[in-house]
């Protein structure tokens, strides 16, 4: 048999072994140069400016947020452009997501960007929202969520298990703080831990820092 | 290898396991559909989920693509990868008792996934939501699939392995590879775990994942129905051999780099999204050649497209198969992604491949396979002629009213007025999109009530009658 491509080709789809691994293969290249580099680049996992891990309670609120599906209409990631620099503020950096186990970053903005909301309301007016975003945005399509007033943030009693876990994953927890998380979240609701979530939300990177 | 061998006596294909993934293929598709069809009017009407979590958009949503795409569409890749492999082996399924608990077991995890779902056990990461211990079953049936698929490739009795099972081939394979690699978590509790990756390597690897389901489930798997169903429907050999060898490798090779470009403008190194716009760029090609590989198969039967309802299906979902593939590759150049990232133009994009390319692919292999599957006719023609223009409007509209919403709101986003201010807020933008939404809306709900329409053909046809024994054909096998 001549062994041009046809005829090597004929070696492939004459053996399933063979067709196997050609397919891994082939296929496991784009990954190796391009994805297993960057898991292991150090500067995508260097914190920026005053970025830290979630405390107790915003953890519980990051938790909530995952929950409901928040990130399918909010995205958390603004891109370098005017535009949206002026409606968000600072555009994000990799070094603000270190501690996000998933990131957060979304793929459709139904409604605004949410990376930089930290501040940018009151408490009460995420509450209000929360519960109604009708009754302070009157023609908001975005779904109400009465149910996270009556929950306790803690009800599953497994905040401590949680951040043992990214202690393991190595976010810099001290025993102290872990021991203490379940009576930080004591006597909030779903609702309080949620806001104390967003409000954090972009506060790591101060205006007067970015370029 | 074996030569002269012969089809041992009473020995039939093992088609009942076909049977019954093409039927839950069937009722996942129009219950997931059903659910994309409510979510577009929570977008319109958001007190649609009368204060219940389970019925909150953000649950919702997550549910709607589970279904379709593990329920409706692995289900129909499974099947249909049954069939074609005993007939492109000649030979009946290696371990058929495998086979029946990938079934079994593929539809509870579908089951019991979307329930965990409406109950917020989530990973929030794209198409891949379900929580750990659904990871676990997931990878636990598709190593059961592997086996089944590959042992009977093994076994069987001509030499060349065909076309149609390297893409199913690759569908296994390379799922495989992306699924164990993205969904690498701690588990904290049995609904609740976090992903071993954080952040920006988070995001690569998820959109490595995301993109490839696409690539490798949505786009590979269906090629190898193509490569099977369509040629078996015009009743002609496929057009040329050496493009699919081609085009298959190409595919296989460039669509894994293009992930990224989810990414553009994000905070991932720079030259991960520019190589992810070039292989975006470069993976037309092979997108294309498979299209012209179709098309020009059936060009020499194109009097068929009058009378066969089937093969019309197969051939329009190649139409919306090319349109995908271009569009695709455009909105991974970073110019045109300024307007079209985050808005309703990717949910466009994603339903012109869903819709037009895989829904329809599917309507048109499942018209041909359920009568052969059971020995008969196809209960109404005409029932199926009007499914296939039901199915045209309604991806057509659904895809214009997405190219409406999205570039309205890619430009309306980023426009400035004469002194550099923003000329809109977010709100006054959100504020227009009803008209659009509403015709999304009809649009869902005309292409799901096309399927309604294939359900009841469908079941007419089946009704009260078994899977026939097809038996493997007793010829020689060439000597090797």
């Amino acid at each position: 048999m001549k062994m041009n491509g046809i005829g090597l080709h004929k070696k492939l789809e004459g053996n399933a072994g063979l067709l196997i691994f050609g397919i891994l293969f082939v296929s496991a290249i784009g990954g190796l140069v391009q994805v297993l580099p960057s898991i292991f680049q150090e500067s995508l996992k260097t914190p920026t400016g005053t970025t830290r891990p979630y405390s107790a309670v915003e953890l519980a609120g990051r938790d909530i947020y995952i929950r409901e599906g928040c990130s399918v209409c909010h995205s958390q990631q603004i891109r370098p452009l005017l535009a949206e620099v002026k409606r968000y503020g600072p555009y994000s950096r990799a070094g603000e997501s270190v501690y996000d186990r998933p990131f957060l970053w979304g793929s459709k903005r139904t409604g605004p960007d949410l990376h930089r909301v930290g501040g940018k309301y009151s408490d009460i007016w995420h509450r209000l929202h929360l519960v109604n975003p009708r009754d302070v945005v009157p023609n908001s399509i975005m779904p109400a969520y009465p149910w996270l007033t009556e929950r306790e943030a803690n009800a599953g009693s497994d905040i401590h298990l949680k951040m043992r876990a990214l202690k393991k994953l190595g976010h810099p927890y001290s025993d102290e703080e872990i021991e203490a998380a379940p009576a930080a979240l004591e006597g909030l609701t779903e609702i309080d831990a949620l806001i104390a979530y967003l409000q954090i939300l972009g506060a790591w990177t101060k205006a007067e820092d970015t370029p | 290898m074996l030569d002269a061998v012969e089809a041992i006596e009473g020995e039939h294909y093992f088609d009942r396991v076909v049977t019954a993934l093409v039927m839950f293929s069937v009722i996942w598709a129009v219950l997931g559909m059903a659910v994309g069809v409510y979510v577009a009017a929570e977008l319109i009407w958001p007190t649609l989920d009368f204060g219940q979590p389970w019925l909150s958009f953000g649950r919702l949503r997550p549910l709607h693509t589970n279904v379709v795409i593990f329920g409706f569409g692995v289900s129909a890749l499974m099947g249909t990868a049954f069939y074609s492999v005993q007939r492109t082996s000649h030979v009946p399924l290696f371990a058929p008792r495998l086979a029946w608990f990938c079934f079994c077991a593929w539809q509870i995890a579908v089951l019991l996934g979307g329930l965990s779902l409406l109950a917020g056990w989530t990973s929030s990461k794209e198409y891949a939501e379900l929580e750990w211990p659904f990871d676990i079953a997931i990878t636990i049936v598709w190593v059961c699939f592997a086996i089944v698929f590959f042992g009977t490739i093994a076994k069987r009795r001509i030499k060349p392995i065909y076309v149609s099972n390297w893409f199913y081939g690759g569908l296994i394979i390379v799922i495989a590879m992306l699924h164990i690699v993205n969904s690498l978590a701690i588990p904290v509790t049995i609904s609740k775990s976090y992903s071993l990756f954080a952040g920006a390597p988070d995001a690569i690897v998820q959109w490595w994942y995301g993109h490839n389901a696409v690539g490798f489930l949505l786009t590979g798997g269906f090629l190898g129905m193509m490569y099977y169903f369509l040629p078996k429907q015009a009743d002609r050999p496929i057009w040329s051999y050496r493009l699919s060898i081609v085009a298959f490798w190409a595919f296989t090779y460039s669509y894994i780099w293009a992930g990224p470009h989810h990414l553009h403008y994000s905070s991932i190194p720079d030259w991960v999204q520019s190589l992810a716009v070039v292989m975006s760029l470069i993976l037309l090609a092979p997108s294309w050649a498979t299209m012209i590989n179709g098309i020009m198969t059936v060009s020499s039967a194109s009097q068929k497209l009058r009378t066969d309802p089937a093969l019309k299906f197969i051939v329009l979902s190649l139409a919306f198969y090319g349109l995908a593939t271009f569009e695709g590759p455009m909105m991974a150049i970073k110019s045109v992604n300024v307007v079209s990232h985050y808005t309703d133009w990717t949910i466009g994009h994603v339903h012109s491949g869903a819709l037009g390319w895989n829904a329809l692919i599917t309507f048109g292999t499942f018209y041909f396979l359920v009568p052969r599957l059971v020995g008969t006719a196809l209960y109404s023609v005409r029932l199926a002629n009007i499914h296939f223009w039901m199915a045209l409007a309604g991806t057509m509209l659904y895809v214009l009213a997405m190219w409406g919403a999205g570039v309205s709101q890619g430009l309306l986003w980023l426009s400035l007025d004469e002194i550099g201010e923003l000329s809109f807020s977010f709100k006054d933008i959100m504020a227009s999109m009803p008209p659009y939404y509403a015709l999304r809306f009809v649009a869902g709900l005309v292409f799901l009530l096309g399927a309604v329409l294939m359900t009841y053909n469908l079941y007419m046809t089946i009704r009260g009658r078994r899977t026939i024994h097809v038996r493997p054909p007793a010829v020689m096998s060439h000597q090797i």
